[in-house]
C-alpha cells in the first residue's frame, strides 16, 4: 500500500475529532495488523471505491466513545446505544470525507459508501485482505481509538 | 435573518441532525423540521412552509443532490434556499451541486461559527 494514502486519514481524523469534540488526539507510530481483531469495542467501517479500493475503520474503546459523544452533545451518555452508534457512523463519515478531500488535492479521487457500525468486545474488522491493514493508535485526553486502513493501489 | 422560519435538517444520521438543530436553536431558529432522507422531506415539503433546507449528501432512498434537483424544478419549492451539509468536500460534489442550484455548501465537519456565516449569506 503506498504510505502516502496514510497521512490524509490521520490528518482527517485530527480534524474531526477537534472540531467536533474540541479533543486534541496524539497518532502513535503506525503498524501492520496481523489480525482481524477490533482494537475497540465500536467500530465504524466504510467502504471506498473509485481510483483504488478499500476500507478504512475507526475503533474506539467504549469509554473514549462515550466521552467523546457526549462532549459532542453536551449531554452525558453512559452507554453504548443507538445515540453512539449512529455518531460513530457519522465520524466514519467525516473523517473518511475529509481524507478523500485530502487526497483529491493529491490527484488521487475515492468515493466513500455508507458507513457501517459494529459494536462488541473482540468483534472482527473485514478488510480487503490481500493488503496489508495499516492500524494507527492515537490517544486523547477522553480515551484510547485506532484507525486502520486498508487501501488497494 | 428571520428566525421564525420553518428549517427542513435532512441527514440519514441523527447525530448531526441532533447537531445541527442545536447551532440552529442558539442562533434563535424557532421552528426546525426533521428529515432522514430526500422521500422525508418532499413530504414535509408538501405538508409544511418551509424557508430554509439543510440537507446532507449521501442518504438512501432520495439523497440530498436529487432532492436538490426535484427542488429546484419545482415551481412551489424551487425559491428554497437549499444549504448542502455533507462530508462531500471534493471538487467534483461541489462543482455537481452549484450546478444543480445549490445556495451554498458546507463541508462536515463544521464550527457553530461557519453554519451562521453561510446562513447569514443565504438567508441576508
Amino acid at each position: 500500500m503506498d504510505v502516502r494514502l496514510i497521512n490524509p486519514f490521520i490528518d482527517a481524523t485530527l480534524h474531526v475529532l477537534e472540531t467536533l469534540a474540541s479533543t486534541k488526539a496524539t497518532p502513535g507510530k503506525p503498524y501492520v495488523k496481523k489480525d482481524g481483531v477490533a482494537r475497540g469495542d465500536v467500530s465504524g467501517v466504510i467502504g471506498l471505491s473509485g481510483e483504488a479500493r478499500g476500507t478504512i475503520s475507526v475503533s474506539f474503546t467504549e469509554k473514549c466513545i462515550l466521552a467523546i459523544v457526549s462532549k459532542m452533545f453536551g449531554d452525558e451518555i453512559e452507554e453504548l446505544n443507538d445515540e453512539i452508534k449512529d455518531a460513530v457512523g457519522e465520524i466514519t463519515n467525516m473523517i473518511s470525507g475529509q481524507a478523500r478531500q485530502k487526497l483529491e488535492k493529491e490527484g488521487r479521487s475515492l468515493k466513500g459508501a455508507i458507513p457501517s457500525v459494529i459494536v462488541g468486545k473482540n468483534h472482527s474488522i473485514s478488510h480487503i485482505t490481500t493488503q496489508p491493514i495499516i492500524a494507527i493508535p492515537f490517544s486523547s485526553e477522553l480515551g484510547d481509538f485506532t484507525i486502520e486502513i486498508c487501501i488497494e493501489d | 435573518m428571520d428566525m421564525n422560519i420553518n428549517v427542513l435538517v435532512v441527514d440519514d444520521f441523527a447525530t448531526m441532525r441532533r447537531i445541527v438543530k442545536g447551532v440552529l436553536k442558539d442562533l434563535g431558529f424557532k421552528n426546525i423540521i426533521e428529515a432522514d432522507n430526500g422521500v422525508s422531506a418532499l413530504k414535509d415539503l408538501k405538508t409544511e412552509d418551509v424557508g430554509l433546507i439543510l440537507c446532507d449528501w449521501n442518504m438512501p432512498k432520495m439523497n440530498g443532490l436529487e432532492l436538490l434537483k426535484t427542488v429546484r424544478s419545482d415551481e412551489k419549492f424551487k425559491d428554497i434556499p437549499f444549504i448542502m451539509v455533507t462530508a462531500e468536500g471534493q471538487k467534483q460534489n461541489v462543482v455537481e451541486a452549484i450546478k444543480a442550484g445549490v445556495s451554498n455548501y458546507i463541508v462536515k465537519p463544521f464550527t457553530p461559527e461557519t453554519l451562521k456565516e453561510k446562513l447569514e449569506k443565504v438567508l441576508g
